[in-house]
């Protein structure tokens, strides 16, 4: 069918202007779309760094998942107890060291057992609560990036003296403390401990910036009054997106609750699959914008070839050839408007990219984000090529439907 | 005896709308294999119609029309544009060559719908036609380089491009000026002299008269067939 497409070149390319135009339009709409698409995803994924950079993708805790059978209950088959107080037990996972090493032998990524208290941190007449996390430093840096996140100090100055702490720098301002300054930590249990901050971390996350600390595992085990406590096991898998299924392999080899990182934040998540739907709208907008430009040009192109429509047909070419010449007009305009349009794409995610912003929240300066793949561009090209044939369907239909005796009547 | 080429019964068309009215009303005929006819009428009489209808361009609303022995009206719309395509050429009163293509392309386009050729089979056979009926310089011109007469010739050659058996022609002399409407018409009456038919309407009764054949219509009937077979040979 090579005279097909021939007759289609010949007739965009002897209609530069025309074809100008509806390539215009489809590389405006084509290149927009991939501009849009590059801001939310770029967005979308800055903002799951964020969160997954920030915290352990799988946190396993001491709390179970059900309540735990009263004495009675397990004494004989037909007792049945309700309403009692729950049974006493000591928190805190039991044998941690054997639970650790047989996830270790399992999961793709690294596994650091720690201790989580509520503590009151003291300095001159201010009590703050915090919550304090009792790590073990070098097992940490396989599961946090709190060693990247170091303003002053580094994680294995915890080792360089007794009950040394790490805080944020939100909560070292509010308590006018900085490094080699001597804070005391209090809990619940009475007990307290002194020690210097040796570090500063800031991960421009309030909620961690202001409070949370950081100790060792020892100190944390002195303050829970529970030498050998362990009560959480982060976890940071290799690949961020298996922490559901590997959440809930864990919990059910262990019994023990077993969040990942989606599920703390199923809302924000949720949220995004909001901003998808609409950004797929928008993008659908616009490519129904550009398939609106292509419709009206095909339709004007048939429009003035009905005679050259009527005088194939009369030679016995069929119709539907005559409409497939006009098919290929609008899909090689809509090849054009997609090279351009993934040239102008291109090129405003580049410019994009070269702005930076005042992180409102932080004060940081950072570029805007914006991602696209080239699996972006292609998708798009091929969608917004679909677009073009399918809006000359009807205008190519209408016009090659035409009856020839009716064209050639009225020409002569 | 010789076959029939095209061969009508009761061929019948009517428009209904707006305005109806029966254009072509039961029409017999019957034109031999070589026969060059010549359709005339005053206008309105419905001599195009007819014309269509034999060229398969127009469906009859009631009749037969049979092309080499074969019946048309059960074809499909497909069907037909194949047979135009292979067996029927078509010249209008109106050139009707694609404006953008230069002539040799305008004649090679039905070998190229057809098919059978190779690229350069086609490309020789188009310059063999041009040639023949004299237009070796506008080979390569648009059909807005050449002059009205020229352009009809480039009009008659894409309508021979695929050899057809039967050559249709609506008023192909009716925009020309005498020295072509000569050269056109000897072009036709060559190639009823090659075996092919050759059916033409015209208005001028002058061009009618050196037909084989003439058939007058008047109100979409046959009013008058003059046979002159022997005298035109």
């Amino acid at each position: 069918m090579g005279f097909l497409f021939e007759i289609a070149w010949t007739h965009v390319s002897s209609r530069i202007r025309q074809t100008f135009i509806g390539v215009l339009g489809v590389a405006t709409g084509v290149g927009f779309t991939i501009m849009m698409s590059g801001l939310m995803q770029g967005g979308q994924r800055d903002f799951i760094h964020t969160l997954i950079d920030n915290m352990p993708h799988i946190t396993v805790t001491d709390e179970r998942t059900s309540v735990e059978k009263q004495p009675a209950e397990e004494a004989y088959q037909a007792a049945q107890a309700a309403n009692l107080v729950a049974v006493e037990r000591r928190s805190g996972i039991k044998n941690p060291n054997q639970v650790v090493s047989s996830l270790r032998s399992w999961i793709p990524g690294a596994i650091a057992p720690s201790i989580k208290i509520s503590a009151m941190i003291n300095v001159a007449e201010q009590h703050v609560g915090v919550s304090l996390t009792g790590i073990d430093p070098q097992q940490e840096e396989r599961v946090s990036k709190l060693a990247g996140e170091m303003r002053q100090g580094t994680i294995g100055d915890l080792y360089h003296a007794a009950n040394a702490v790490l805080i944020g720098q939100t909560l070292a301002t509010k308590l006018g403390v900085r490094v080699g300054s001597s804070v005391t930590l209090s809990t619940g249990e009475g007990v307290s401990v002194s020690g210097p901050v040796v570090g500063i971390f800031e991960f421009h996350v309030r909620d961690i910036d202001e409070g949370q600390i950081y100790a060792m595992t020892r100190t944390a085990q002195v303050l829970a009054a529970r030498p050998t406590l362990i009560n959480e096991m982060r976890v940071r898998l290799d690949d961020a997106l298996a922490a559901r299924e590997v959440a809930s392999q864990i919990e059910a080899q262990t019994g023990y609750r077993s969040i990942s990182w989606q599920e703390a934040n199923s809302d924000l998540l949720s949220a995004f699959k909001i901003r998808d739907f609409i950004m797929m709208l928008v993008m659908g907008a616009m490519l129904l914008v550009s398939t609106f430009a292509i419709y009206s040009i095909i339709s004007t192109i048939t429009n003035e070839k009905r005679h050259d429509i009527a005088i194939m047909k009369s030679l016995g070419i069929r119709e539907q050839w005559v409409q497939s010449i006009f098919i290929i007009e609008s899909i090689i305009i809509g090849f054009v408007g997609v090279i351009g349009g993934s040239a102008l794409g291109y090129f405003l995610t580049v410019s994009i990219s070269q702005i930076t912003y005042t992180n409102p929240f932080t004060g940081g300066k950072q570029p805007v984000p914006i991602y696209v793949t080239p699996t972006d561009y292609v998708a798009i090209g091929i969608l917004s090529l679909f677009c073009c044939a399918v809006a000359a369907l009807l205008p190519t239909w209408k016009a090659t439907r035409v009856h020839p005796v009716d064209i050639i009547r009225g020409a002569s | 005896m010789s076959t029939v080429a095209v061969e009508t019964v009761g061929l019948v068309k009517r428009v209904e709308g707006a305005v109806s009215a029966t254009l072509v009303n039961g029409v017999d005929l019957k034109v031999t294999e070589g026969e060059f006819v010549a359709i005339t009428g005053p206008s309105g009489s419905g001599k195009s119609s007819l014309l269509y209808l034999l060229g398969l361009l127009d469906a009859p609303t009631e009749g037969e029309l049979i092309i080499h022995g074969q019946a048309t009206s059960r074809l499909s719309d497909t069907q037909k544009a194949q047979l135009r395509l292979s067996t029927i050429g078509f010249v209008f009163q109106f050139h009707f060559l694609l404006p953008e293509f230069r002539a040799i392309n305008n004649v090679m386009l039905p070998m190229r719908a057809l098919g059978k050729l190779s690229s350069a089979d086609m490309r020789d056979q188009g310059v063999a036609l041009l040639k023949s009926l004299g237009l070796e310089e506008a080979i390569n011109k648009l059909p807005n380089q050449l002059s009205g007469g020229q352009r009809q010739r480039v009009a008659i050659a894409r309508a021979l491009a695929n050899d057809p058996q039967i050559i249709i022609a609506d008023e192909p002399t009716g925009n020309l000026d005498s020295h072509a409407t000569d050269q056109v018409f000897s072009i036709l009456r060559d190639l009823a002299r090659q075996h092919r038919t050759v059916i033409v309407v015209t208005h001028d009764l002058g061009l009618a008269a050196r037909a084989d054949r003439t058939i007058r219509i008047v109100d979409g009937r046959i009013a008058q067939s003059a046979c002159d077979l022997t005298a035109a040979k």
